[in-house]
């Protein structure tokens, strides 16, 4: 249970001195808004009539709310694309006015829908634009593009001479998130960064972005409108209603439990123990451990120990201690143990219960092989583990 | 026809040269012109539209017109030509250029915006390079009707195919070369044309992004 994206952690990790040293290093850093309005020329109402905030460094804070609430607006002024009407905004502590627009950008992260890569540009020349922009040289811009590239998990020498049009949607946005990272920023912006590609991929895209800020503890305020989005990604969530007001800013488990008023226990909606899902990952559960055997091992010793420990299946894995298959004992045949044929979907530790679930019931098993860093196998998760989870859950919310 | 050409080879290859060089330095001039312009007017609002306007009713200004206008204005010879031919080509590649410039993505120039690049590298690295196929689609169409006014410019002002064509129509018959020398005019001024034409394709091909074609 050693996340640190989780909330719990994060505070912790926002009260070390920047700076620390470690794997948990914080490089992002605190974004202060204060009384911030913006009143577009011609309208009444203010779209966003005095915003106070704190996001604390090193977080994800998801800015949720219905369309037109003022989400993108108040994005846009913490890297002056829009100047604010009144009020204040400071990144570690200094005023955003202090230095030129252009400076503050090339400091600040921007990844918008679809990637918005420019398409006459190959992907290497799209994600050096804010190095070149800095001044760095050659060989540093194509010793991090290669870097980044593996980062958001493309094959540097396949793709970097790519242009954006020879890339699959979900690899645009990939390019789209090196691009942001690339001058390794404190502070990213995104807005709705993967409104535009299909639900799969979109999970996908969203566990990248958590295991690569476990990595680098940027400040990330990002934008959706898609509250199961917020959860899952949010170390933070703020819920704005029009004009931007702050209805509720905390931990997605408090939004979860404790909505502040109705509308944003309407905008979390029913269902919240099973959202409360996707909050909860496999690691949080405690997994059963099958019979394993080793391709090669003799089948009868494997049966007689598998009988005597109560199971009708064992998990079957490779000279490296890679899970490759589940097999029934009545499947097993011959002397020896082989590679099962078919590929076994197995669920990663870090995945969040309800892409266990997914992948349990799509078993016949009713259960999921769980793998660990490198593909170790670790153990089995199945549904009586889950449900008991979330009893436990809603016991404590009861309380 | 084989030794009217053959005796006044030179002359001919003269008078060719001078007719490609002419459309090539007004084209040029245009190009920059055309696209100065286009990038002060898409930066201005409402400038657009009237910039088309203007564009539609200058191509209607019929070539001999303009250079009796001219004439007061600049002595030279081969400088107002030039001036006249520049005239005409500055229009298609003008449009051409304010449609490719406003085409471009907003949301790719806020994205450029939002990364830190000044208003010129975002029109030197973005805005041009996108609008560029369309700026040189207006080049080509430019290059191909700078071809016939050349040859008026040329019959009123100086060297050039069109004198040809001119000294042609005047003398009538065959038994003075008069076809002979509008033929080959005529068949001169379509070479180039094609050449010129090759050329510029052959330029998209090595200057627009294979990301873009
Ligand atoms: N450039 C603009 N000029 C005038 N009004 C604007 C402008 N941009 C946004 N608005 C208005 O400001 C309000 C907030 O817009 P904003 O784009 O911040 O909303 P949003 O929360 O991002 O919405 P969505 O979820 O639809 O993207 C809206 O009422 C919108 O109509
Ligand atoms: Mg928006």
């Amino acid at each position: 249970m050693s996340d640190t994206t989780r909330p719990v952690e994060a505070t912790q990790t926002q009260a070390e001195p920047p700076g620390a040293s470690g794997p948990g290093e914080v490089s992002g850093a605190e974004i202060v808004l204060t009384d911030v309005v913006k009143r577009y020329a011609g309208q009444d109402a203010a779209a966003v009539g005095g915003l106070t905030l704190t996001i604390p460094a090193g977080e994800i804070v998801m800015f949720v709310g219905p369309s037109g609430c003022g989400k993108t607006t108040s994005l846009k002024m913490i890297n002056r694309l829009i100047e604010p009407t009144s009020g204040t905004i400071e990144i570690a502590g200094k005023d955003i006015r202090t230095q030129s627009e252009n400076q503050l950008r090339r400091q600040i992260g921007y990844v918008i829908q679809g990637g918005s890569l420019f398409p006459h540009m190959t992907v290497e020349k799209n994600i050096a634009i804010v190095p070149k922009l800095l001044g760095w040289d050659r060989s540093r811009i194509h010793d991090r593009v290669t870097e980044l590239l593996d980062l958001v998990g493309l094959d540097p020498e396949r793709y970097r001479n790519r242009h954006p049009r020879e890339l699959s949607g979900g690899q645009q946005q990939r390019v789209g998130v090196a691009r942001g990272l690339a001058a390794d920023p404190p502070v990213v912006l995104m807005d709705e960064p993967f409104g535009a590609v299909d639900p799969i991929t979109r999970q996908r895209l969203q566990d990248e972005l958590l295991s690569i800020q476990r990595e680098l503890h940027k400040t990330i305020v990002c934008v959706t409108h898609d509250i199961d989005e917020a959860i899952k990604l949010g170390d933070r969530i703020v819920i704005l209603r029009e004009g931007a007001e702050v209805a509720q800013y905390d931990t997605p488990e408090v939004v979860l439990s404790a909505p502040a008023d109705d509308f944003v226990a309407d905008f979390v909606g029913a269902g919240s123990s099973l959202k409360a899902l996707s909050l909860a990952r496999v690691e949080d559960i405690e997994l059963r451990h099958p019979t394993t055997a080793k391709v090669g091992d003799a089948v009868a010793k494997v049966t007689e120990q598998a009988r005597a420990n109560g199971d009708t299946a064992v998990v079957v894995l490779d000279d490296r201690g890679r899970p490759v298959g589940w097999p029934w004992l009545r499947q097993l045949r011959g002397d020896r143990i082989v590679r099962p044929e078919g590929e076994l979907i197995d669920v990663d530790i870090r995945s969040t219960l309800n892409d266990a679930l997914d992948s349990m019931l799509s078993s016949s098993h009713g259960a999921a092989v769980v793998t660990g860093e490198r593909d170790q196998y670790l153990g089995v998760v199945d549904f009586d583990a889950v449900t008991t989870h979330i009893r436990l859950l809603e016991e404590q919310r009861g309380e | 026809m084989w030794n009217f050409i053959h005796d006044r080879r030179s002359e001919i290859a003269f008078n060719t040269y001078q007719h490609a060089l002419l459309v090539f330095y007004a084209v040029v001039i245009a190009t920059i012109l055309a696209v100065v312009i286009a990038v002060v007017i898409t930066r201005i609002r409402g400038l657009d539209v009237a910039a088309n306007q203007v564009s539609a009713i200058a191509l209607t200004i019929p070539s001999f017109a303009l250079v009796g206008l001219l004439l007061p204005v600049v002595h030279l010879g081969p400088t107002i030509g030039l001036v006249a031919v520049a005239f005409y080509a500055v229009w298609p590649i003008l449009r051409n250029a304010v449609v490719g410039l406003q085409g471009v993505d907003p949301i790719l120039l806020e994205s450029a915006r939002g990364m830190g690049m000044s208003e010129a590298t975002v029109l030197w690295r973005v805005r041009l390079p996108l609008a560029w196929p369309v700026i040189l689609a207006g080049i080509r169409i430019s290059t191909q009707m700078s071809m016939g006014i050349a040859a008026i410019a040329s019959y009123a002002l100086g060297p050039g195919l069109g004198t040809y064509i001119f000294t042609g129509l005047s003398k009538g018959g065959v038994a003075a070369n008069g076809l002979n020398y509008t033929v080959v005019a005529i068949v001169g001024i379509v070479v180039v044309a094609l050449i010129a034409d090759g050329l510029l394709v052959l330029l998209g091909r090595l200057t627009v992004s294979k990301g873009i074609r």
